[in-house]
């Protein structure tokens, strides 16, 4: 491997970790407030990245503005986030909040493989992309090496300031506080008063707007095409359960690895790229069986 | 004589919580300890560790002079250790009788796999536990069904089933109404004195512990205060204040 | 429902089964199918007594049927009957290996490693084309059964027939085994693994055999898909291939080894509905199934029919 290749080969794995940890973010914030890994999740980033690809060709059929563009882009996560989001917590999980876990798990599931079928009524087949940003972008050079700005800046940009801003807003706000509180215990935070089941939306919302935003961030520099959610949710979870489930600067840390290897692997070994992530969650479970960054706690007895 | 469980400088801390701070401990064959101190002294945290539920951040156990500290609960039961639980730790989706049975298991010819478990155990062996703690009407119902006291019993008898040298029972009678509270301590001590069981449980009841206890020790904030006969330890002036709130 | 019962109810599934493939000879593979689709969430089944579920599963069938394939590749002449027993013997012992390693795992924990096990399976097999075919997988011509070559349709009755029986005895097996020690043990890693480890048993033992019984049992289903489908694909192996199993299991439901059966049979009769009248929607209708089953009727078929009613309570 060339030097040139290797700078390419972690440009993109940068990139591609940080979508990756806007989905992972979601999803491990999800379990540690309701406790359930939430497979539609996939889902959600699918829908992001297509609503993002229609609003964006609907945009530059009408000449848009860069910027304009861009706000597309987080409004289709945002209506895509609420809408799949709200659905899902109230329509289904509310229904079976009581019931086996593995029944809620499977809800997910369900859901999942509904909106799977959903989608390809709504997008067809044929792969679809929002390109036009990229190029609109520009590009930037590095050591003699092209990039474009969309991938090794806008996107890393955004992944750190959805990061820093959702760990400032569990820390200093209120909500914030609330959730945590939640996370770590329902019963305690039930008992001082908060309203778990509010908090449990609440934090649904906020957790499908980031999957959905991971798959907006997404529609520029994919194609994407059925089955797009099955790989994002597979892969998000080998980031969360590799990092600890419910470790949010895990994920972080945790993202950049897998994005990175995964990348590497592209430039090197392609026929591998698809098993990389996954040996590197069995290679980790099989050291550290609760996740890199978890502290083992016991149950009480 | 080695005694039954030993520990040495036994200590576990939970974030800033030293839930066990360096504690020296032995138990004999033959004795009756009740355990007693306020919520959160560390009482079922000791049991916890001496089980082999947690790990001790320092500290070693001996069962009959065996070194268990790195054990798992499944080896130190093997050794004749078992146990109840505060909070009653039943197969939630089989009937009375048949936590029973899975209890009985490891007795009973160990992990068959096509001969019927009811087949396997002794019926009679159950029955008689069953009897014992006042179960055997409601035998095959799902435990499930049971009011809290009575899972405090199946519990028990989980424990029991097993025929430890020594049983440790953390708060017996709690969740049990008053009034049968004594019936229940009559019941399995009796049973307990038959099988010449050794026992070690956790009390909040003073009346309960005079009555049965030979011995008692009071815990207060991960260290064992007071440990000698009841009187002297119930007379023990920071036991009195600090365990059983009396001026 | 009493157990005798449930065996009049088995017998004449098993007659309806045989006798419809005979008289309608278009209904043998699709019965088949259904078998072999029973037989793999039976296994799934055994999985969710544990309280565990998998999403990787398939692989087992997957590793089944390639065993079959790569076996006739090297002897062409190999008898089915050896072939079948070698795949379910390579997914029996990849079962008790990968154990091991996973009855260490619970929950999500458990259902995603299996299912990131299975796709390195299923990536492995759609790359590596000069060993295993690629996508294209490998062809499995129509063997001897028991020393008998047949044609394509005395292959299929033999086959249906032969299957039937399988199912049969293992359904009556591993109900057997659910109300045995190991069994009963099972069920108490779901609800309470603490209280196990206190009477003196080994969850993960406990989970380790559970899961090899499993793997055996969706390797049989693997290998006898194989045969009759006459092809192996990675498709064996996708996770949605574990999705189907795990929503026959459910369908069907865990409270008796049966279920599984009459939950592919809803499955198929599902699938040709969407065929039919539905194409392009089959997940949906899979997705929208399965929540109604978890809402209005979380035990499942059997759990419906009462079937997983214990005599004691039955004379009541
Ligand atoms: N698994 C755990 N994680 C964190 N802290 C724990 C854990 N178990 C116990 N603690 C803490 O350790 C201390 C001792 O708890 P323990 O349950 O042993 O008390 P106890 O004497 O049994 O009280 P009670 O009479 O209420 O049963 C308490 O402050 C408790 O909050
Ligand atoms: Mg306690």
């Amino acid at each position: 491997m060339t030097f040139d290749l290797l700078l390419l080969a972690l440009a993109d794995g940068f990139s591609y970790a940080g979508l990756l940890f806007l989905v992972a973010l979601g999803l491990t914030l999800i379990f540690g407030v309701m406790g359930i890994v939430n497979v539609a999740h996939g889902s959600f980033y699918a829908f992001g990245g297509y609503t993002a690809a229609t609003i964006a060709l609907w945009l530059v059929e009408r000449q848009a503005p860069t910027f304009v563009l861009l706000g597309g882009l987080l409004v289709a996560a945002v209506v895509v986030g609420v809408i799949l989001g709200t659905a899902v917590e109230a329509g289904l999980l509310r229904r079976v909040q009581d019931k086996d876990p593995i029944l809620q798990l499977l809800v997910t599931f369900a859901a999942f493989m509904i909106f799977e079928d959903l989608q390809r009524l709504i997008w067809g087949a044929q792969p679809q992309t929002a390109a036009e940003i990229v190029d609109r972008l520009g590009n930037v050079e590095l050591f003699d090496v092209t990039y474009t700005v969309y991938q090794v800046i806008l996107i890393p940009a955004v992944a750190a300031i959805a990061y820093l801003l959702l760990r400032g807003f569990l820390r200093r706000t209120r909500i914030g506080k609330q959730i945590v509180a939640v996370t770590h215990s329902r019963e305690v935070a039930t008992a001082l008063g908060i309203n778990a089941r509010r908090i449990g939306w609440l934090t649904f919302l906020i957790g499908a707007v980031l999957g959905a935003l991971g798959g907006a961030l997404a529609a520029p520099i994919t194609s994407l095409v059925p089955g797009v959610g099955t790989d994002m949710i597979v892969l998000s979870f080998s980031v969360v359960a590799t990092a600890g489930l419910g470790q949010i600067t895990g994920a972080l840390i945790t993202a950049l690895m897998i994005g990175v290897a995964r990348s590497i692997a592209v430039y090197t070994m392609p026929e591998l790229e698809v098993v990389v992530p996954y040996l590197i969650m069995v290679v980790v479970l099989l050291i550290r069986p609760s996740g890199l960054f978890t502290v083992a706690q016991a149950r009480r007895i | 004589m080695t005694a039954l469980v030993r520990t040495e400088k036994l200590s576990l801390s939970f974030g800033g919580v030293v839930a066990a701070d360096a504690i020296d401990f032995e138990l004999h064959a033959g004795e009756r300890l009740a355990v007693i101190g306020a919520n959160g002294a560390g009482k079922t945290t000791f049991i916890n560790i001496v089980t082999g539920f947690l790990k001790p951040t320092s500290g070693r156990i001996y069962v009959e002079g065996k070194d268990v500290t790195a054990l798992d609960p499944r080896r130190i039961v093997r050794l004749g250790v078992g146990r109840s639980f505060q909070l009653p730790q039943l197969f939630l989706e089989h009937t009375v009788r048949q936590c029973l049975e899975i209890a009985l298991i490891g007795k009973g010819g160990g992990l068959g796999f096509f001969k019927s478990l009811s087949q396997q155990v002794d019926r009679k062996e159950i029955d008689h536990t069953l009897d014992l703690v006042g179960l055997r009407e409601r035998a095959e119902e799902p435990c499930a069904s049971l009011p809290e006291g009575q899972r405090k019993l199946l519990d028990v008898a989980m424990a029991l089933a097993l025929r430890p040298k020594l049983l440790i029972m953390d708060e017996p009678t709690s969740g049990v109404a008053s009034e049968d509270k004594l019936d229940l301590m009559n019941a399995v001590m009796r049973a307990l004195e038959e099988q010449k069981v050794t026992s070690w449980f956790v009390e909040h009841d003073v009346d309960i512990v005079t009555r049965y206890a030979t011995r008692v020790a009071a815990w207060i904030s991960g260290r064992i205060a007071a440990d000698g006969t009841p009187q002297s330890v119930l007379a023990d002036e920071a036991v009195r204040r600090e365990v059983l709130g009396i001026a | 429902m009493s157990p005798s019962m449930i065996r009049i109810l088995v017998t004449l599934g098993a007659l309806a089964m045989v006798g419809l493939g005979l008289a309608l000879p278009w209904l043998k593979t699709p019965a088949i199918f259904v078998l072999s689709y029973g037989l793999a969430a039976l296994g799934v089944v055994v999985m969710l007594r544990g309280g565990q579920i998998s999403f990787g599963h398939a692989m087992y069938a997957c590793i089944a049927g390639y065993t079959v394939a790569f076996i006739q590749r090297a002897h062409p002449e190999t008898d089915g009957v050896v072939l079948v027993i070698a795949g379910v013997a390579a997914a029996t012992v990849a079962g008790g290996l990968i154990g091991v390693f996973v009855v260490r795992y619970r929950a999500i924990f458990f259902g995603m490693l299996n299912l990131a096990l299975s796709m390195v399976l299923f990536s492995l097999l759609a790359k590596l084309y000069e060993f295993s075919g690629g996508t294209d997988g490998l062809r499995i011509s129509r063997p001897p059964l028991a020393g008998v070559t047949l044609e394509r349709d005395g292959f299929e009755s033999v086959l249906l027939v032969a299957s039937v029986a399988i199912a049969m005895f293992l359904g009556w097996l591993v109900q057997r085994y659910f109300r045995s020690a190991a069994g009963e043990a099972l069920a108490g890693v779901k609800t309470n693994e603490a209280r196990l480890e206190y009477l003196g048993l080994s969850a993960q033992r406990v989970l380790w055999f559970g899961y090899v019984i499993s793997a055996a049992l969706v390797g049989m289903s693997g290998a006898l898909f194989a045969l009759v489908q006459g092809l192996v694909t990675p498709e064996m192996g996708y996770w949605l291939r574990s999705g189907e199993f795990v929503f026959i299991a459910i369908l069907g439901g865990s409270v008796h080894a049966f279920g599984a059966f009459l939950g592919a049979v809803l499955f198929e009769l599902i699938k040709l509905t969407a065929a039919a009248y539905l194409t392009g929607v089959w997940q949906m209708l899979l997705g929208i199934t399965l929540i109604a089953v978890i809402l209005v009727a979380p035990t499942g078929i059997a759990g419906l029919l009462r079937m997983g009613t214990r005599p004691t309570e039955a004379h009541r």
